[in-house]
């Protein structure tokens, strides 16, 4: 199982950087949301994908379930990745909707305002 | 991979019912007041008046909380505080020692001084859309990056301050903002994935995100291969932050766009964050592995002095000059990191330091130039040594102070470099280092040349605008040229603070030690 998730990890990274590397920039986001759904799942793998019960405790008791329990922490982990990279998706995707609609290219090599072709400064008075 | 963390955990440190004493609250103060007062702050939206003074009073109590850290720091040894008392390594730590509460405090000195700039420099329109909570929300994830002990806390801070960078970043939405917003957003984004890469690895094979925990455990592994490419993604990681050479081309395309106070905000701390994350993982987590990659680390240190040196000498652009001024100082960072010993790491904190005052500076002085004389570009500026002689004695001033001559407090730093770089032999480190100071005081010497003494070349009449003695922003200039005046004049209590804070870092123990007070409830894996 784990061999599985592994190389499904190594696709959806595959697949992300092959994305990042398009000068289209709506490419570009859905390669980020790739990746980062990638690395969930390689969180979610390095936390070791083990059948064992839940982590729960019984009322009054002080003492862990006899064998061993399932590790919560992955999943919280994971769970706060997944809502930051959320947020940032969207993010992103206004600010490419509105550069496109302002600058009127999603290409980024027509995108040429904060680097324009380079002047060079003035040798003396 | 080792065995399952669970067999070695003590759980009894995990049911301690006793309060956090009062005092150990200190350390996550900053964090409670800027968050506390970016709320607050979003509910004062039509208020803009208040806004301004609510941030100025919290901004001025982070200031004082971190002092009194940083007094209970040096009194006592590390402060550390772990969330709901599930002591380490269940709960979430928050670890001050001397290097994250001597960077904390002067953050919050620059973020106090940046609200006080953008007094003149930010709109009305810009305060709507919410300058002031989101200043507040950068300077809470630049507070928490500095004070956690968690890894996985430390990305949490990282992108509590990118979401808001970027919101400062766009603010006002001019066409050139929004193409550098794109580039600094796509750039750091990879970078913060990465961290997050690294951290669930670094999760797989310890089992904690316990910064203490991990560095006690890194120690006794017999396999070392899993911890060196550990060690190579979070150094990736924060050489993007920081702009190192070859990842600083977000730096120069991104930060001449917002209004010059973001900017210096920025300038002065983004980079240094990065900074500070390779200093900790570095020396308190991987020690070893950082030991392996200095060879690396040399030639990147060289390269990014004269990436930034040489490309401040080709802009015609003043504010791009000034960025790549800031890939220069983290090519200094990066060099006292190499050399190590206290010295070299002390000269690095201290350059860390000076550099964050005084790139914030830089970019206030240049917010300054643009708005008197209207342009940033040096084909076109001229005449402001004759409309504003006091902007011109505080450009001098900062140029030879970025640039590292005396009597200012860029130099204190260079000489501990240089001393600890003779030292250990490392004599080509050395050169390139003086080299880039050399030209980065070419680069300023004609922007000091044209833009002050050369006449304005529209004719005699010089464009004077806002900037005067009373204006809040000359004010906000001064108060940070003035530090680095005094420093310059009188280095000796933070040589002293850095070489202090350079050997606690070298020496992990006491952070250990603080983190796990009684060594035996938890044994080691």
């Amino acid at each position: 199982m784990e061999q599985l998730l592994a190389i499904l990890v190594g696709v959806y990274i595959c697949a992300a950087i092959y994305l990042m590397l398009s000068r289209q920039t709506i490419r570009f986001v859905l390669g980020l949301a790739l990746l980062s759904n990638g690395v969930n799942l390689l969180i979610f793998t390095a936390g070791r994908l083990t059948p064992d019960i839940p982590a729960f405790v019984p009322f009054g008791n002080v003492e862990l379930p006899a064998g061993t329990v399932a590790n919560s922490l992955p999943q919280a982990l994971i769970l706060t990745a997944i809502v930051i990279g959320f947020s940032f998706f969207a993010f992103l995707l206004v600010l490419i909707y509105r550069a496109y609609q302002d600058l009127g290219t999603d290409d980024t090599d027509e995108m040429k305002l904060a680097e324009p072709e380079a002047v060079m400064p003035p040798l003396g008075y | 991979m080792v065995a399952s963390p669970e067999s070695s955990i003590n759980l009894a440190s995990a049911f301690v019912v006793l309060p956090t004493p009062l005092a150990d609250w200190l350390v996550i103060a900053p964090l409670i007041i800027c968050l506390g007062t970016a709320g607050l702050l979003t509910v004062l939206r039509k208020n803009l008046q208040l806004q301004f003074l609510a941030t100025l009073v919290a901004l001025a109590l982070v200031i004082a909380t971190n002092s009194v850290l940083l007094w209970r720091v040096l009194e006592t040894g590390p402060v550390v505080m772990t969330m709901g008392r599930w002591l380490p390594p269940f709960g979430i730590t928050f670890v001050a020692d001397i290097l994250g509460v001597l960077f904390a405090l002067t953050a919050s000195f620059v973020g106090f001084l940046a609200a006080v700039y953008a007094r003149l420099d930010i709109s009305e329109l810009e305060t709507r859309y919410g300058f002031y909570p989101l200043l507040m929300m950068t300077m809470a994830g630049v507070s928490g990056a500095f004070l956690t002990g968690d890894i996985f806390n430390l990305y949490v801070w990282f992108e509590v301050l990118l979401i808001s960078s970027f919101g400062l970043l766009v603010l006002g939405s001019r066409l050139d903002q929004l193409d550098g917003a794109l580039r600094y957003a796509f750039l750091n984004l990879i970078g913060t994935t990465v961290l997050l890469v690294a951290t669930g690895y670094l999760y797989g094979i310890f089992g904690t995100l316990n910064m203490a925990d991990i560095a006690r455990k890194a120690e006794g592994l017999s396999d070392t291969a899993p911890l060196t490419t550990l060690a190579a993604l979070f150094f990736f990681a924060f050489a993007m932050k920081a702009a190192a050479f070859p990842l600083n081309f977000w730096l120069p395309a991104s930060y001449h766009t917002p209004s010059s106070v973001i900017s210096a905000l920025f300038a002065g701390l983004m980079t240094k964050i990065g900074v500070y994350a390779l200093l900790r993982t570095g020396f308190t987590i991987f020690p070893g592995e950082i030991n392996m990659f200095m060879g690396g680390f040399a030639i990147i240190a060289g390269l990014t002095m004269l990436v930034g040196a040489l490309g401040a000498l080709a802009q015609n652009d003043f504010r791009k000059m000034m960025a790549f001024t800031v890939i220069s100082g983290i090519g200094v960072i990066l060099m006292g990191i190499v050399l190590g010993q206290p010295l070299g790491l002390a000269g690095s904190i201290f350059y860390s330091l000076h550099s964050m005052v005084s790139m914030a500076a830089i970019f206030m002085l240049a917010g300054l130039m643009h708005r008197q004389m209207g342009t940033p570009n040096l084909s076109e500026s001229g005449g402001l040594y004759e409309s504003s002689p006091l902007l011109a004695a505080m450009g001098l001033v900062l140029m030879l102070t970025v640039a590292g001559l005396p009597p200012f407090s860029g130099l204190w730093p260079k000489v501990m470099l240089v001393k600890a770089g003779l030292d250990v032999g490392a004599f080509g480190l050395v050169g390139i280092m003086l080299f880039s100071a050399f030209l980065t005081m070419l680069a300023f010497g004609r922007l000091f040349l044209l833009a002050f003494w050369r006449p304005s070349p529209r004719g005699s009449q010089p464009l004077v605008l806002a900037v005067d003695r009373q204006n809040p922003a000359m004010f906000a200039l001064i108060a940070l040229t003035v530090p680095l005046i005094g420093i310059g004049l009188y280095p000796e209590p933070l040589v002293q603070l850095s070489l202090q804070a350079a050997e606690w870092l070298l020496n992990s123990q006491a952070y250990i030690g603080a983190v796990f007070p009684e060594a035996q409830l938890v044994p080691a894996l």
